[in-house]
C-alpha cells in the first residue's frame, strides 16, 4: 500500500514538477507532427505524471483527485479516435479518411492534418487512462480482501 | 562506425544478464530499466528517434513503475528462488539457433540501403507525398495516423483492452 510521502523536499519538488511534466506531455502531443513524439508517448507521459502524483501524495491526497476521475475515462480516447473515423463516414468518404471531414474553408491536406491531431488526442487519452488504471489496479484495489483471506 | 555500437551492445548484454542473474528482484527491475535506456540509445543511434522515445518512456519509466508496484505487494527479497541448471537440449540447441540466425543475417540487406526491398516498395510514396497530402513533416506520424490509421485504431483498442483486463483481473473492490 502506498502512503503519502512525508518528506517536504519530495512533496514540494513534485508539486513543481508535475505541472511541468504535464505541459511537456501536451507539447509532445502537438509537436508529434513535426518531430519525434506523438499521441502514444504523450499519453504515457501524461499518465506517468498522474501516477507520480498518486505515488507521492497517496491515493487520498489532493492532487490525486484528477487521477481518480481519469479512472472513469476508460474508452474515452477510443471514442474520440473512432468518432473522427465516423465523422469521415458521415462526410461521405471512407472510414478514417480525414480528407472527408466536413469542415468548410479547409483544403483536404489541412483536413488530414487536423484529423491526425484529433486522432492523436484520442490515442493520448486512451494510453493515459490505461496507464493510470493499471497502476490503481496493481496498488490500490483489493487489499482489504487480501488481509482477510 | 563501431565506436558507439560496440559499447552499447556490451552494456545491453551486461544489463540483460544482470537482470536475469541478480537475486534481489528490485535490483533486477532497475537493471531492466537501464536496459531499456540503453536500448533507447541504440534506436536513437539507428535513426529511429520516435521508437527511442517510446522505449525510454515505456520501458524505462512506466514499465519499471509497474514492476516495482507489483514487487511491493510481494516479498522483494524472495530467497526461495532456485535456478536449476539448463537442460542439455537448450545448451546445444540455442547456440545452434544463434548460428543459424547469424548465417541468415548475412543475407539481410545493408542497414539504410536505399535499394533494399523494404525501401523501394511503398516507402518512397509516403516520403514523397506526406507533406502535400497531410501537411505533416514527420512521415512516421503521417504513416501511423493517416495512411495506416486503421492499424493505429486497432492498437488503441489493444491498449484499451489491456487496461480493462487489468481492472477486471486485479480490482476486487469498488473505488
Amino acid at each position: 500500500m502506498i502512503h503519502p510521502h512525508d518528506s517536504v523536499i519530495v512533496t514540494t519538488l513534485s508539486r513543481l514538477l508535475i505541472p511541468l511534466v504535464q505541459l511537456y506531455a501536451v507539447y509532445i502531443l502537438f509537436f508529434g507532427q513535426y518531430g519525434p513524439g506523438g499521441g502514444f508517448v504523450a499519453g504515457v507521459i501524461l499518465g506517468a505524471s498522474l501516477i507520480f502524483g498518486v505515488l507521492v501524495f497517496g491515493p487520498e491526497g489532493n492532487p490525486s483527485g484528477l487521477a481518480k476521475k481519469v479512472l472513469h475515462g476508460d474508452g474515452l480516447g477510443l471514442i474520440v479516435f473512432a468518432g473522427v473515423g465516423g465523422l469521415c463516414l458521415i462526410g461521405g468518404g471512407e472510414f478514417l479518411n480525414y480528407a472527408n471531414l466536413k469542415i468548410p474553408g479547409l483544403e483536404p491536406s489541412a483536413r488530414r492534418s487536423l484529423g491526425i491531431v484529433l486522432t492523436q488526442i484520442g490515442v493520448a487519452l486512451d494510453v493515459a487512462v490505461a496507464a493510470v488504471s493499471i497502476v490503481f489496479s496493481l496498488a490500490f484495489f483489493g487489499h482489504d480482501e487480501d488481509s482477510h483471506a | 562506425m563501431l565506436t558507439f555500437e560496440l559499447p552499447l551492445l556490451i552494456l545491453l548484454l551486461i544489463t540483460a544478464a544482470g537482470a536475469i542473474l541478480v537475486k534481489d528482484l528490485i535490483s533486477a527491475v532497475l537493471m531492466l530499466g537501464s536496459y531499456s535506456f540503453f536500448l533507447a540509445l541504440v534506436w536513437a543511434w539507428l535513426g529511429a528517434v520516435d521508437l527511442a522515445f517510446v522505449e525510454a518512456v515505456v520501458g524505462g519509466g512506466l514499465g519499471t513503475v509497474f514492476f516495482l508496484l507489483t514487487l511491493f505487494q510481494t516479498d522483494p527479497k524472495d530467497q526461495a528462488i532456485r535456478r536449476t541448471a539448463p537442460p542439455v537440449a537448450a545448451l546445444l540447441g540455442l547456440p545452434l539457433l544463434g548460428l543459424l540466425l547469424l548465417y541468415a543475417a548475412d543475407d539481410l540487406p545493408e542497414f539504410g540501403d536505399p535499394a533494399s526491398p523494404a525501401s523501394v516498395h511503398i516507402s518512397p510514396v509516403y516520403l514523397e507525398n506526406s507533406l502535400q497530402d497531410t501537411r505533416t513533416p514527420n512521415v512516421v506520424m503521417s504513416v501511423l495516423m493517416d495512411y495506416r490509421g486503421f492499424d493505429t485504431l486497432i492498437e488503441t483498442v489493444v491498449i484499451f483492452t489491456a487496461g480493462i483486463a487489468c481492472a477486471a483481473l486485479l480490482r476486487r473492490t469498488s473505488v
